[in-house]
């Protein structure tokens, strides 16, 4: 089965994001992703998302089993905000550009 | 209908998740997160290999849905508790499917998969052995379901809901940021359509936001007439099905349709109009 030129294969957002092949053909993305820790290891059960620069909810992903996160942002400046259990709660400010991968860090 | 006829909660499902006559269903689109740790009793529906036809873009049909649930061990008297990832978008799609084909008592957990998981509350592995039913639908309730023609017909006289994030109400994404961004259909929004994004809707744990607050957002603030019919749609159908629950479920409006088909169809058809840029 070959996919068409349009994907109406879901909406859905995997853990951890979408895999990293996609994330690797970078040239027409622009890539944000990272990885969340709590004294130095990885949270594994928890949510990263995604808000524009005017603070407008944009994306979500659980986070993948090695704490981990990806976006497919547009140019520009976002907010990436992290949920753990526990009432954990996280901000960074990252700016994205296109054909280029951003990695964050984040430790909780 | 009052809320309690639609949303249950977590106190809810874990006192009466194992009932007799209550049947738990996770519902995502991946769904090894299922096979990772779910709700105690639990099943779980596929949102694309259980509720997509194979070959064509369209629902499994009504046989096909008697066959799925009665292969789930779901039966027609049954009150279904459907939760799922996603802040509920597949559960909600699932909730829209389960009244499409004219089953009676269903409700979403409210905030769904991420809340329960943020709580810390008990998943399990183990998989519910359920007999099998013979489940019987009803033909499709179209009075829920638009198609593009009722959709283009809709531009400049009824309410169109475009429920997607302003990127791609603009047309700067052609996707959640969360996928990768497609190049094949143009960026925009059908003409006239307000942007209220699905995420409005829903506080930071998925939960949906008081009445009030609802009524609020898409009369005051966004500008739908409640008093015409509404379109809710967005990307391939699943995001407009969590406004769909909100503006028909909760909010009682009596004509609200979700267009599954959404902007991977409208976004490709010839000849439609389109606007990009930001909402007014």
């Amino acid at each position: 089965m070959t996919a068409g030129p349009v994907s109406t294969g879901g909406c859905g957002a995997p853990a951890g994001g979408a895999p990293a092949s996609a994330a690797q053909d970078a040239g027409t993305q622009a890539v944000v992703q990272g990885r969340v820790t709590q004294n130095g290891s990885a949270v594994a059960v928890g949510y990263a998302r995604l808000l524009n620069s005017g603070g407008e909810f944009v994306a979500e992903v659980p986070l993948g089993e090695d704490g981990g996160f990806r976006f497919f942002a547009a140019p520009g400046s976002w907010t990436l905000r992290v949920l753990a259990p526990g009432n954990v709660r996280a901000e960074r400010t990252v700016s994205a550009d296109l054909g280029q991968v951003t990695e964050l860090e984040v430790a909780v | 209908m009052s809320r309690s006829d639609v949303l249950t909660d977590a106190d809810w499902v874990e006192a009466h998740g194992g009932d007799p006559g209550v049947v738990l269903v996770e519902v995502d689109e991946d769904t090894s997160a299922y096979d990772k740790g779910h709700i105690r009793n639990a099943v779980k529906i596929d949102w694309k290999k259980d509720l997509q036809d194979p070959v064509r873009r369209d629902f499994v049909d009504k046989a096909g849905f008697e066959a799925l649930l009665s292969e789930r061990g779901i039966s027609n008297d049954d009150t279904v508790i459907l939760y799922g990832g996603n802040n509920n978008w597949f559960a909600a799609y699932a909730y829209w499917y389960f009244r499409l084909y004219g089953h009676e008592n269903v409700k979403l957990l409210d905030g769904g998969r991420k809340k329960w998981e943020l709580e810390s509350r008990e998943l399990v592995t183990e998989v519910p052995q359920r007999a099998k039913t013979s489940y019987h639908a009803s033909g499709q309730d179209l009075a829920i379901r638009a198609f593009r023609d009722e959709v283009v017909a809709a531009i400049g006289h009824d309410n169109l809901v475009d429920v997607r994030s302003p990127d791609e109400f603009a047309g700067r994404l052609l996707a959640p940021a969360h996928l990768p961004q497609e190049q094949a259909q143009r960026g925009g929004h059908i003409p006239t359509a307000k942007n209220v994004p699905w995420s409005k809707a829903a506080d930071e744990d998925g939960t949906f936001k008081s009445d009030d607050a609802l009524r609020a957002l898409y009369g005051d603030q966004a500008g739908v007439d409640f008093t015409k019919d509404t379109i809710a749609y967005c990307r391939i159908g699943e995001r407009s099905a969590h406004t769909w629950f909100v503006l028909h479920e909760l909010l009682g409006q009596p004509n609200v349709k979700n267009y599954d088909g959404s902007w991977t169809e409208y976004g490709s058809l010839v000849g439609v109009p389109i606007e990009v840029g930001d909402g007014k």
